[in-house]
C-alpha cells in the first residue's frame, strides 16, 4: 500500500494525491464479520470503483468511512491525517459525502431546504440560498428546481439532491452506494457526466457497483473486496475487461463442499415456461424464463445480483405477479395462484430477506415456527398452545436451532439460528419443491454447513430444489445443474462438474450466451 | 339581540381564541419536532394554579404569568425526559401528565380556591383606539396577553420558516435519522421544542386563572387543553391557520355560556334553544372534518402532519 501523499501519479487521472486511505479495516456484527483486512486508497480527481459480490463488505466499509460505523480495527486516513469518525457529522466535517442507497431526504421540505439542512446560515435568506443552490447545481450539470418539494421529484432527481447536499458541504470525496440501481439508463448516463465533472475539478468519487460494464466505462481505478478482504487494487482499468473483474470478485475456490454422489432423476416438479415479471420500479426484470426442476435435483442459480434472481424467486413464490408465461408445480398450473395455495400445493420458500420477509422479529420463536401450519393446531376456534409449543420444540430440536427460550422474540437469535428456524419451518409438511434464496449469506461456517446439509438432505428425499446463491463455491458443489442469470434471462445452463469458475464468471458478466455442457 | 351582547360575544371570542392559541402554538412547536404531547390539559392546570398562587404572593400578574410558564416547562420536562431522551411511548407519557397534572394542581390549589385575586391582568385600553365603536373594545381594549400571543405567533412562524433552527426543527419532525445524519442533535431539538410547548401551555393556563376566570377552582381548564390539541390538527400544523382556527374555536367557546340568552332566530331556528353541550363538541367535530379532508387529499400529496410524529428515535448501530 502506498503512503498518503507519496503515491506516484496514475496516468490520466488527477494528480495522484491520496485523499482517503483506509487500512486494515475490520468490522464485525453479531455473528457476521463484514470486513476484516479491507483497504481502500482513493486519489484526488479519480472515480474509484469499489467492487465485490453482495455480502463482500462494500457497504460496511464505506459506512466506516462515512462515520456510520465505528471500525473494530484499522485506520482511517484522510488527506494524510489519521481520523476517528464517531458520527456521520465527523465524516462530513472531514469532507466525506455519502449518498446511501436509501436516500436521506425529507420529502415535505424543498430541494434547497434539504440541501442546506445541517449547514444552513442562521437566517434563511430564501432568494439568496436558492440562487446559490441553483448555481452549484448548474456547475455540475445537476438539473433541478431548488424550490420544489422533494416529494414531487423522481428518483433520479432525488439522487441529484443527495449529490448537491454533499457538494454544498464541500465534500472532497463523494461515496455513492450502487447509484445506478435505481436509475433509468438515460439518468445513469447523466450521472456519469456529473461524476466526471466532479473528478475534473479535483474531487474524488467512490463508486460502489457490481455492474461491471458501468464500472469499466465510468471509473478510473478499482478496489475489489471478497469476503471482507481487499483482494485487488488495480491502479488503472485500461486493458481490464469484464471477465477479469468478474474473476477478481469471484476468486478461487476456497473450501471443498462434499458433493452429493448419486443423481436420481425424477419427474419434473417445477416447470416455468416463458415467465416474465417486472421489478419493484415497474421495469422488466425477467424476460421469458424457462426452467424445469426435477424431483431430487438441485438447480443452482448464479448471477451478479440484480439480474433477476430475486424477482425469479418471488415470482415462483407468488409474491410477484408475472406478466407472461406459465408455472406448473407437480403438473398443476399455479400461474395466478396465491402464495398460500402454492404452499399447500407443496412449495417451500426461503426468502432472501430472512428477518424482514421470512420471520417476524418481534414475535416469539413459537409464533414464528407455527405461522405456516397453525391451521392444523386449532382446538375449536382457538390455537392449541400446547401443540404449538410441542411442534416448535420438535422443530428446534430437529434443525438444531439454538433458541434459548422458545417464547423469546425471534429477533434476538443469531443469523444462523434464524435461518435454521426458517428453513425448518418451510420444510415441515414435506414439500415437493424448495426455493431457497441466498440461504447461507452472512452465516458463519457452522451455520453454512448446517443449511447446506439440510438442502442436500431434501434432494435425497426427492424434493426439487432451486438454490439461488451468490456463493459460487456453494453452487458448484451442490448443484446438479447450474443456471446463470444475466439481465433477467437464463444466459447459460451449465454442468457444474464440467465448468470452471472463470467460465461461470464470464457468463455472469454476460460474455457468453451459450449453453455449455448442460443436460438435455 | 343588543349591540352590547354582540360586542361582548366577540370580545370573549378574542380572549378564548388567545387561550387556545397560546396552548395550541406550544403544542404545534412540539408536534412539528415530532413529539405529540397529550399533557397540555395537565400543563395548563399546573400553570393556572401556580401562576395564580405566585401572583397572589407577589401581587404582580406578570410574575405569576412568567412563573406559570416555568412550571409548564418543568412539567413538560418530564415528557421530554420520558418520551424523547428515554424513547418511551409519547401517548402514554402525555396522558399521564394530563391526569397527574390535573390531580396535582387540585392538590396544591386547595387553599387558593377561595382566594380572591386582585393581582390579575387588566385591559390595556390603547389610547385613542379603544373607544372606537365595535372595533375598539374587541381589538384595542384587551389584556396584554392577547397581544403577546399575537406576537408569539408571528415569532413562531418566523423561526420555523426563516431560520436554521426552524429548518432543523421541521426536518426532525419529518425524519429524525436524516436530521441526525447531517449533524443536528435529535434529542436537543425535540426536548427544546417540548419545553417551549410546556411554557406556552403553562402561560395559557395562567391567562385563564389570572384574567379570564380571575381565580382558581378545580376543573378550571375544562377541556380547553384538549381543544388546543385538536386545534393543531385543525390548523394543519401551521401557525397562520392555527390563528384562524383558534378564532373559530374561540367563537364556539364564547358562544357556549351565552347562547341561551340570545334572542335571535336563524332560518326559523331559535338560537337560544341550541344546547350549550352540543356547542361544546363543535371544535372536535370540525377537527374530525379536517382530518377526513386531509386523508382525502393525502392520496395526492403528503399529509400535513409531521411524518415522524410519535415515533421515538434511536440511532441505529447495526
Amino acid at each position: 500500500m502506498s503512503e498518503p501523499g507519496g503515491a506516484a501519479a496514475s496516468p490520466g487521472s488527477g494528480d495522484g494525491r491520496v485523499v482517503v486511505d483506509l487500512r486494515g479495516i475490520r468490522k464485525e456484527f453479531p455473528g457476521v464479520v463484514a470486513c476484516d483486512g479491507a483497504n481502500l486508497t482513493v486519489r484526488a480527481g479519480t472515480i474509484h470503483a469499489l467492487l465485490g459480490e453482495n455480502g463482500a463488505g462494500k457497504t460496511s466499509l464505506v459506512n466506516v468511512l462515512g462515520g456510520v460505523y465505528l471500525p473494530d480495527a484499522g485506520e482511517i486516513w484522510v488527506h494524510g491525517q489519521q481520523r476517528q469518525f464517531h458520527s456521520p457529522a465527523d465524516a462530513i466535517a472531514a469532507g466525506i459525502g455519502m449518498v446511501h442507497q436509501e436516500f436521506r431526504l425529507v420529502p415535505t421540505l424543498t430541494v434547497f431546504e434539504n440541501v442546506v439542512l445541517g449547514s444552513a446560515p442562521r437566517y434563511l435568506n430564501m432568494g439568496q440560498i436558492i440562487e446559490r443552490v441553483a448555481h452549484l447545481a448548474a456547475t455540475y450539470s445537476l438539473q433541478t428546481d431548488p424550490s420544489r418539494p422533494v416529494w414531487q421529484l423522481s428518483v433520479g432527481e432525488r439522487q441529484r439532491v443527495e449529490i448537491l447536499k454533499a457538494l454544498w458541504r464541500d465534500a472532497d470525496v463523494l461515496v455513492m452506494d450502487e447509484p445506478t440501481a435505481v436509475l433509468t439508463p438515460a439518468e445513469a448516463a447523466d450521472l456519469g457526466l456529473t461524476l466526471r465533472s466532479m473528478a475534473d475539478r479535483g474531487r474524488s468519487v467512490v463508486y460502489i457497483s457490481h455492474k461491471l460494464d458501468e464500472v469499466l466505462s465510468v471509473c478510473d481505478e478499482a478496489t475489489v473486496l471478497r469476503n471482507g478482504v481487499t483482494v485487488a487494487q488495480p491502479r488503472s482499468l485500461a486493458g481490464i475487461d469484464r471477465s477479469d473483474l468478474a474473476e477478481m470478485m469471484v476468486g478461487e475456490a476456497a473450501t471443498q463442499i462434499q458433493r452429493p454422489a448419486e443423481r436420481p432423476s425424477g419427474d419434473i416438479v417445477l416447470e416455468l415456461s416463458g415467465v416474465s415479471a417486472l421489478s419493484d420500479r415497474g421495469l422488466p426484470a425477467l424476460h421469458s424464463v424457462d426452467i424445469d426442476v426435477r424431483a431430487g435435483e438441485i438447480i443452482g442459480v448464479a448471477g451478479v445480483s440484480g439480474n433477476g434472481q430475486r424477482e425469479l424467486a418471488e415470482a415462483i413464490a407468488g409474491l410477484r405477479p408475472t406478466t407472461a408465461g406459465t408455472m406448473l408445480l407437480a403438473g398443476v398450473d399455479i400461474t395466478g395462484a396465491s402464495p398460500r395455495s402454492r404452499s399447500r400445493a407443496g412449495l417451500a420458500y426461503v426468502p432472501e430477506d430472512r428477518l424482514g420477509m421470512g420471520l417476524a422479529p418481534a414475535m416469539s420463536v413459537v409464533d414464528n415456527a407455527v405461522v405456516r401450519s397453525y391451521r392444523s393446531m386449532r382446538r375449536r376456534m382457538m390455537l392449541d398452545l400446547r401443540r404449538c409449543e410441542e411442534f416448535c420444540r420438535r422443530l428446534v430440536e430437529r434443525f438444531d436451532v439454538q433458541a434459548g427460550r422458545i417464547h423469546e422474540p425471534v429477533g434476538a437469535l443469531s443469523g444462523g439460528n434464524l435461518q435454521r428456524l426458517l428453513l425448518g419451518r418451510e420444510l415441515t409438511g414435506e414439500p415437493k419443491m424448495l426455493v431457497a434464496a441466498q440461504p447461507t449469506r452472512g452465516l458463519d461456517v457452522a451455520g453454512i454447513a448446517a443449511i447446506q446439509e439440510q438442502i442436500v438432505a431434501q434432494r435425497a428425499a426427492g424434493v426439487g430444489v432451486l438454490l439461488i446463491s451468490e456463493d459460487l463455491d456453494e453452487l458448484l458443489a451442490l448443484s446438479d445443474r447450474l443456471i446463470v442469470m444475466y439481465e433477467g434471462q437464463v444466459a447459460a445452463l451449465m454442468d457444474p462438474t464440467q465448468v470452471t469458475r472463470a467460465e461461470v464468471g464470464a457468463a455472469m458478466a454476460g460474455s457468453t450466451s451459450t449453453v455449455s455442457g448442460g443436460n438435455s | 339581540m343588543s349591540e352590547a351582547a354582540v360586542v361582548g360575544l366577540l370580545v370573549a371570542t378574542v380572549q378564548f381564541a388567545t387561550l387556545v392559541y397560546l396552548a395550541g402554538l406550544g403544542e404545534l412547536i412540539a408536534e412539528r419536532s415530532g413529539v405529540l404531547n397529550l399533557g397540555v390539559e395537565g400543563m395548563m392546570a399546573m400553570g393556572a394554579v401556580s401562576g395564580f398562587m405566585m401572583a397572589l404572593a407577589t401581587d404582580r400578574p406578570w410574575i405569576g404569568f412568567a412563573f406559570a410558564a416555568l412550571v409548564g416547562m418543568a412539567v413538560a420536562g418530564i415528557h421530554a425526559l420520558v418520551s424523547v431522551v428515554m424513547g418511551a411511548g409519547q401517548v402514554v407519557s402525555g396522558l399521564a401528565i394530563t391526569i397527574g397534572g390535573l390531580g396535582f394542581a387540585a392538590f396544591i390549589g386547595q387553599d387558593a380556591v377561595r382566594e380572591r385575586a386582585d393581582a390579575v391582568f387588566t385591559d390595556l385600553g390603547i389610547a385613542g383606539l379603544a373607544d372606537i365603536r365595535w372595533v375598539g373594545p374587541i381589538l384595542f381594549n384587551q389584556p396584554p396577553v392577547v397581544y403577546l400571543a399575537g406576537l408569539l405567533g408571528i415569532a413562531a412562524w418566523f423561526v420555523l420558516n426563516r431560520t436554521r433552527l426552524g429548518l432543523a426543527l421541521r426536518a426532525v419532525g419529518e425524519s429524525a435519522s436524516t436530521t441526525d445524519s447531517v449533524g443536528h442533535s435529535v434529542t436537543l431539538l425535540r426536548s427544546g421544542a417540548v419545553l417551549i410547548g410546556g411554557a406556552f401551555a403553562g402561560a395559557a393556563g395562567a391567562f385563564l386563572s389570572l384574567y379570564m376566570a380571575a381565580g382558581w377552582t378545580e376543573g378550571l381548564i375544562a377541556g380547553r387543553g384538549w381543544i388546543a390539541v385538536a386545534l393543531v390538527i385543525f390548523g394543519a400544523w401551521r401557525p397562520g391557520r392555527l390563528a384562524a382556527g383558534s378564532l373559530l374555536f374561540g367563537f364556539t367557546l364564547a358562544l357556549q355560556p351565552r347562547v341561551q340568552t340570545f334572542d335571535l332566530s336563524i332560518f326559523g331556528l331559535e338560537v337560544n334553544t341550541i344546547s350549550p353541550a352540543l356547542l361544546g363538541i363543535l371544535p372536535f367535530l370540525l377537527t374530525v372534518v379536517v382530518l377526513i379532508a386531509i386523508s382525502f387529499r393525502a392520496r395526492h400529496r403528503p399529509s400535513p402532519a409531521p411524518a415522524a410524529l410519535t415515533l421515538p428515535y434511536r440511532r441505529e448501530e447495526r
